[in-house]
């Protein structure tokens, strides 16, 4: 343990401090005590090399201050969109540290305040970044402890603390509070070690039920997005935009837009803006420019895609070998082989990429819809070639991330607009922008081979994905020949693709689980009991055992005519299962989700409320890319421009949702934003089976190619 | 071509000389700072606009602020009196029917707008009547528990 105790009026290190120096930035959060951590270990840590360039310090990315009146504040540069970080970090912190849960308030992705965070992605927040913010909690109360002992003098020993005060065991009129004692102090410490923790069994806020503590805001109006940031002469830019990626601008002819009364054109390069203090007289000023591109067509539409993939010029990594795939073959009785598809995917979230930026002397403030407000800074240093610390990003709520608001090119164009005009612009993408700029969820294929003996046992597994990500592919099954394989690489999307909520992971446990079910009909035996059959990991075996337990699942062989379907999977280290039961109308080839039980064991559940939302907005989201959503395109024209051709779920769709959590306190705890939407491509597929004999080899799951599916029955 | 606009805004009246033609949703978030009723596509699809005109729940963007004019306009911000939420609001905390909390003051207004016509909705009902808003997170569930109880209390006269 690497300790520090200075007071205020000792020259600091002169280091930089996210763009401040450290005597700037006490003097904005005031005294306290101050304990600095990182979320994980920098060994493991994915961008470390991006950190590194930065002249950052290394040694922690959060931080935690008592604060002299008391509270506990922790900066991170996590964000929340939606998915309750705000609320599961506060009970962490308020049981470690013993305090009410209302003295914990969360400081996020304020690039000024809070120190550097590779980002909101993966499911990290609470099982990466959560256990650091634990043990930074726990030193910081023993720091507490041994202040306070020192100001009652009584030894540690004889010391208890309850809601934030410290009080001796002999006499409990000899108290004092976590404020009182940070009062008038600047103590900082640095965490290398592990203090101990407490045990699990004496938490007071964690494992229990909290609601959305940003609640109250989000019902009245109060809570900020970032295109609600009133600035006094604040300028709306609508941006001309390419009719296709890839498309170059040759003219633009703005005489039009630029006789509108009210109306500022600014053209910098491609960049062509109408700005104006109403947005409805931009939108209409947009209309006017006249502008003409040059493009090569690029010969792939969303029907060509998948041929455009398997003969892309792409490398292949083995993700995962066992065994030896030519021995199972000899080993087999039956072999299954499969192909999968699924289309582009869009993000969609119902607030459209926004960013308002204003420049004050040499500084830019911008407020960014974004799940990376580090990465937004440090683009926007570069692409206005100044020091990083000139730029502050501020996070306020995210109208819904899911992967889509890594990207902030958004928030570029408003700085690069308010650098021009010397007034503060918001950008807020229209619908159709989101959709064209948006950064899909890949198109991809998985080619799967696999063989069982008579008694329904796999023998081998050949596990073949292409350009969907690896994540999700390795096999789940008790197998002794498996291969996985992860294509990638060359250019083969005509536009964006980036990480959708859990990347891969939907198109490989799709792929998965309903080739298993493939193999289940064949064998003739029910899809659960082959599964177990096959399984060797007691805790998939729990969640399976706990998602039929919910549904009432009896066995039966598919199909059943039951309409039964059912999947599991893991990600970011949470085991899930879902079991579904649809109706199908043959005639019209809707699918109707009845209902849908999940059972999910992410170890340690923080917030079982929060955690049961989770579930339920996967489960809701999921049915969208199983059943409708897919990108419509041809070369580099998206044809979707809004929710009237991409159809996204509605209330109408959603079914009876029951959830089971299998909490494991003693074990550290894994993601719980992403897990329950993989198994929904399979979970409908499989119960479509169930209840048509007709198998779907490609997401979504449309009407026409449920009919299709059935004629060829 | 700019024309007196008469408004009562969440029970304040005032007036302004605007283009007839602009929209009521930007009018409302730029010229009045009511920005808790959100753009979410523009055209109507989605809902993330909805406020309520003369009692009922219209899609302020696609509406000309001419046709609001001299009619009792309420925004997510006007729901609350003196502090205390409206029923439909502290249901919507008390089922935790939100996650991101975009699409909430529209889904609020449209709810409210929904239990003035029918204060007593069945299941089937709060379905139909909420399925022209969208929400991406997936709050469905709890949206339509929170509508439910949010008409039974009112209708209880709490």
């Amino acid at each position: 343990m690497k300790k520090t105790v200075t007071n205020a009026n000792e020259s600091w290190k002169s280091q930089d401090l996210s763009g401040m120096k450290r005597r700037d930035f006490f003097k904005l959060l005031g005294g306290g005590i101050f304990i600095f951590f990182q979320p994980w270990d920098p060994f493991e840590l994915f961008d470390l090399q991006t950190q590194q360039r930065r002249s950052l310090p290394t040694e922690f990315n959060a931080f935690l201050q008592i604060a002299e009146d008391g509270r506990v504040n922790c900066y991170t540069g996590k964000i929340e969109m939606g998915q309750g970080a705000i609320t599961s970090l506060v009970q962490i912190m308020a049981d470690e540290l013993e305090v009410p849960f209302e003295k914990v308030k969360m400081v996020m992705g304020d690039t000024d305040l809070c120190p550097w965070d590779g980002g909101t992605s993966g499911s990290n927040t609470i099982r990466t970044f959560s256990p650091r913010m634990r043990v930074a909690a726990a030193e910081a109360k023993t720091v507490l402890m041994q202040l306070g002992s020192d100001y009652l003098h009584v030894p540690v020993s004889q010391l208890q603390v309850k809601d934030g005060i410290i009080s001796d065991i002999k006499n409990n009129k000899s108290k004092v509070s976590y404020g009182e004692l940070a009062k008038g102090k600047s103590i900082e410490k640095h965490l290398d070690g592990k203090p101990e923790l407490k045990d699990y069994a004496k938490f007071k806020y964690v494992g229990k039920p909290y609601l959305h503590q940003d609640a109250r805001i989000k019902v009245t109006g109060e809570a900020k997005y970032s295109a609600d940031i009133h600035l006094p002469g604040l300028l709306h830019a609508r941006i001309l935009r390419p009719p296709s990626h890839g498309a170059k601008l040759l003219t633009a002819d703005v005489s039009e837009a630029e006789n509108i009364k009210g109306i500022q054109v600014v053209r910098d390069g491609d960049l062509v803006a109408v700005l104006s203090d109403d947005r409805d007289k931009v939108d209409q000023a947009i209309t006017k420019v006249k502008a003409e591109y040059s493009y090569d067509e690029i010969k792939v539409d969303d029907k060509s895609i998948f041929d455009r993939i398997l003969k892309a010029d792409s490398k292949a990594n083995v993700v995962e070998s066992n065994g030896d795939i030519e021995t199972g073959k000899k080993n087999s009785d039956i072999i299954t082989e499969s192909e999968f598809y699924n289309s582009y995917v869009a993000h969609a979230p119902i607030e459209p990429h926004a960013a308002t930026a204003v420049i004050e002397g040499d500084k830019i403030n911008v407020w960014v819809s974004t799940q990376a407000p580090f990465r937004a800074q440090e683009t926007i240093a570069r692409e206005m070639n100044i020091p990083l610390e000139k730029v502050r990003i501020i996070t306020p709520f995210v109208g819904g991330g899911f992967g889509g608001k890594s990207p902030h090119a958004q928030a570029v164009e408003a700085v690069k607009l308010a650098k021009i005009t010397g007034k503060p612009v918001v950008v807020a993408w229209t619908r159709r922008e989101e959709f064209f700029y948006d950064t899909f969820r890949p198109a991809a294929v998985v080619r799967i081979t696999s063989g069982m003996d008579k008694t329904g046992r796999i023998t081998f597994w050949d596990f073949n994905t292409y350009y969907a990500g690896s994540r999700g592919s390795e096999t789940i099954y008790d197998v002794p020949n498996a291969r996985t394989t992860n294509y990638s690489g060359g250019s083969v999307h005509p536009f964006g693709t980036g990480a959708w909520r859990a990347p891969g992971n939907n198109t490989n446990t799709f792929a998965r689980e309903s080739h298993i079910n493939i193999m289940a009909s064949k064998a003739g035996i029910d899809p659960l009991d082959f599964r177990l059959k096959n399984l060797k990991d007691e805790k998939m075996i729990a969640v399976l055992k706990a998602a039929a337990d919910k549904f009432g699942y009896t066995p039966a062989r598919n199909p059943s005519g039951r309409g039964y379907g059912i999947a599991c999977g893991t990600d970011v280290g949470t085991l899930v299962a879902h079991i579904a039961e649809v109706r199908v109308d043959k005639n019209t080839g809707k699918v109707q989700v009845v209902r849908v039980a999940c059972a999910q064991d992410m170890g340690l559940c923080v917030n079982p409320q929060g955690t049961t939302i989770q579930m339920e907005g996967c489960i809701t989201m999921g049915i969208g890319y199983a059943l409708t959503e897919e990108i419509q395109f041809q070369g580099g024209d998206i044809r979707n421009h809004s929710f009237d051709t991409y159809e996204i779920p509605r209330f109408s769709w959603v079914p009876k949702i029951d959830t089971v959590i299998i909490d494991r306190k003693d074990q550290v705890p894994h993601g719980g934003g992403e897990p329950a939407i993989i198994c929904m491509g399979a979970v409908i597929a499989n119960a479509v089976f169930d209840s048509t004999g007709a198998r779907l080899f490609q997401l979504p799951m449309t009407p026409e190619r449920i009919l299709a599916a059935i004629k060829n029955t | 071509m700019e024309e007196t606009i008469r408004f009562e805004i969440n029970g304040k009246k005032s007036e302004m000389l605007l283009d007839p033609t602009l929209t009521l949703l930007w009018v409302l978030r730029n010229k009045f700072g009511l920005t808790g009723t959100k753009y979410g596509c523009g055209l109507g699809f989605c809902g993330a606009c909805t406020v309520l005109l003369e009692q009922e729940a219209v899609r302020s963007c696609m509406l000309p602020v001419s046709d609001a004019s001299n009619k009792k306009i309420v925004t997510i911000e006007g729901l609350a009196h003196n502090g205390n939420l409206h029923p439909v609001q502290k249901a919507f905390i008390e089922h935790d029917a939100l996650q991101c909390g975009y699409c909430t003051p529209g889904m609020i207004m449209n709810a409210v707008g929904l239990l003035l016509k029918n204060p007593e909705p069945s299941q089937q009902e709060v379905i139909k009547g909420m399925e022209g808003n969208l929400c991406r997170c997936g709050a469905h569930v709890r949206i339509i528990k929170a509508i439910q109880s949010a008409g039974k209390e009112m209708k209880g006269g709490k």
